[in-house]
């Protein structure tokens, strides 16, 4: 548990910073980011948490079976729409010329467009889930870990 | 001597990688070691993005681009597969020392290798 | 004695050796891009994707990232198991 200062900025922060990973991993699939970008810059939002107010204010928030089944959900998402276009082969693309996701764009610079990108948009959602709570559920289990045997249980 | 400044990158590269092995040989506290082993896997990563830069490149996306001269995009998404797993790794390094101090109390690699029955 | 002038010689080897390598190899700047050529040319008609690295990390070579969330799972899963709080045992 730091000072009042950290802890002050801290609350101020992290509503930024939770933002700006969110950001990242929408736009994986028009601009530079993506699911494993993302992922990481929303996990440092935790490990913010973690390091300003101490692991046991945090651990009554951030529970570990919660962190579990956000990881598991994430990681069957991703494999569950690679199982998708099983029609022609695994891994196959078949959200392109659908309407969902669907616009084929023509070579060359083009202006931005969101809703491209075939089935390349869901899976990143689907990592960044796996990615964010694997790296909050570690820090939160190191951090409770190398306590001193001098704080409550 | 221009080779000195033309393959700058992979100069680089070699000198990471030099004071990661140093630091794994020499060193004996358990912590620096964990740091050594990833000294060494930075300088693996900026040796695969380095390969794949070409001259006058711009960054490989579409999206209000001013041409369509890029860099390679297949070395990017390598390195972005082995950070992931350096972080894997370093986090059970993490671990195995904290079981090592929780049960010897020691964080020197000569003195806990005595497993004590 | 012995000890510290062989490790001390064996890390100046291979020190040499990385920077012989190092000033040797092809000029910076000039990669042989064949396959990367024509992935830039097929990217968004093939995947309809407008970033080119995305479509090689989830179409042109999904496999590789299907094996790196298996890796990042296990790694979850062995940090879990390995640091869980017993209930005999003190701190």
């Amino acid at each position: 548990m730091m000072s009042i200062i950290v802890r002050t900025m801290t609350r101020l922060v992290t509503p930024a910073v939770l933002i700006f990973g969110l950001y990242v991993i929408m736009h994986g699939h028009v601009t530079v980011g993506g699911g494993f970008q993302g992922g990481a810059v929303f996990a440092s939002a935790a490990a913010l948490l973690l390091a300003a107010f101490g692991s046991e204010r945090i651990r009554e928030h951030l529970k570990l079976p919660d962190l579990t089944v956000i990881s598991c959900v994430g990681a069957l998402l991703f494999a569950g729409l690679a199982f998708g276009g099983l029609g022609k082969t695994f891994f196959y693309n078949f959200l392109v010329g659908s309407p969902l996701f669907g616009h084929v764009p023509e070579f060359g610079p083009t202006h931005e467009d969101i809703w491209t990108g075939g089935v390349i948009a869901p899976m990143n959602i689907g990592v960044a889930l796996n990615v964010v709570a694997g790296l909050g559920a570690i820090m939160l289990l190191m951090a409770l870990a190398s306590r001193n045997k001098g704080d409550k249980e | 001597m221009t080779a000195l400044i033309v393959n700058a990158p992979f100069v680089a590269v070699a000198a990471l990688a030099c004071i990661g092995l140093y630091i794994m040989v020499t060193q004996r506290n358990l912590i620096k070691l964990v740091m050594g082993v990833t000294i060494l896997q930075s300088a693996v990563n900026l040796f695969l993005i380095s390969l794949g830069y070409r001259s006058g490149g711009a960054a490989p996306g579409f999206t209000h681009a001013s041409g369509t001269l890029m860099v390679l995009p297949v070395p990017q998404a390598l390195t972005l597969t082995s950070i992931v797993i350096g972080v894997a790794t370093t986090a059970l390094m993490l671990t195995l020392v904290i079981l090592i101090h929780r049960h010897t109390s020691e964080t020197d690699a000569e003195k806990s290798r005595r497993v004590k029955g | 004695m012995a000890r510290r002038v062989f490790t001390g010689a064996t890390l100046v080897l291979v020190a040499m050796m990385l920077f012989a390598v190092a000033l040797a190899m092809r000029p910076f700047g000039e990669p042989p891009s064949a396959m990367d050529d024509y992935i830039i040319q097929n990217t968004q008609e093939v995947t309809g994707a407008n970033s080119a690295v995305a479509a090689v990390v989830f179409d042109w070579r999904g496999y590789d990232t299907l094996g790196e969330a298996t890796v990042l799972f296990t790694a979850f899963t062995g940090v879990a198991m390995l640091l869980r709080r017993r209930k005999d045992e003190s701190g």
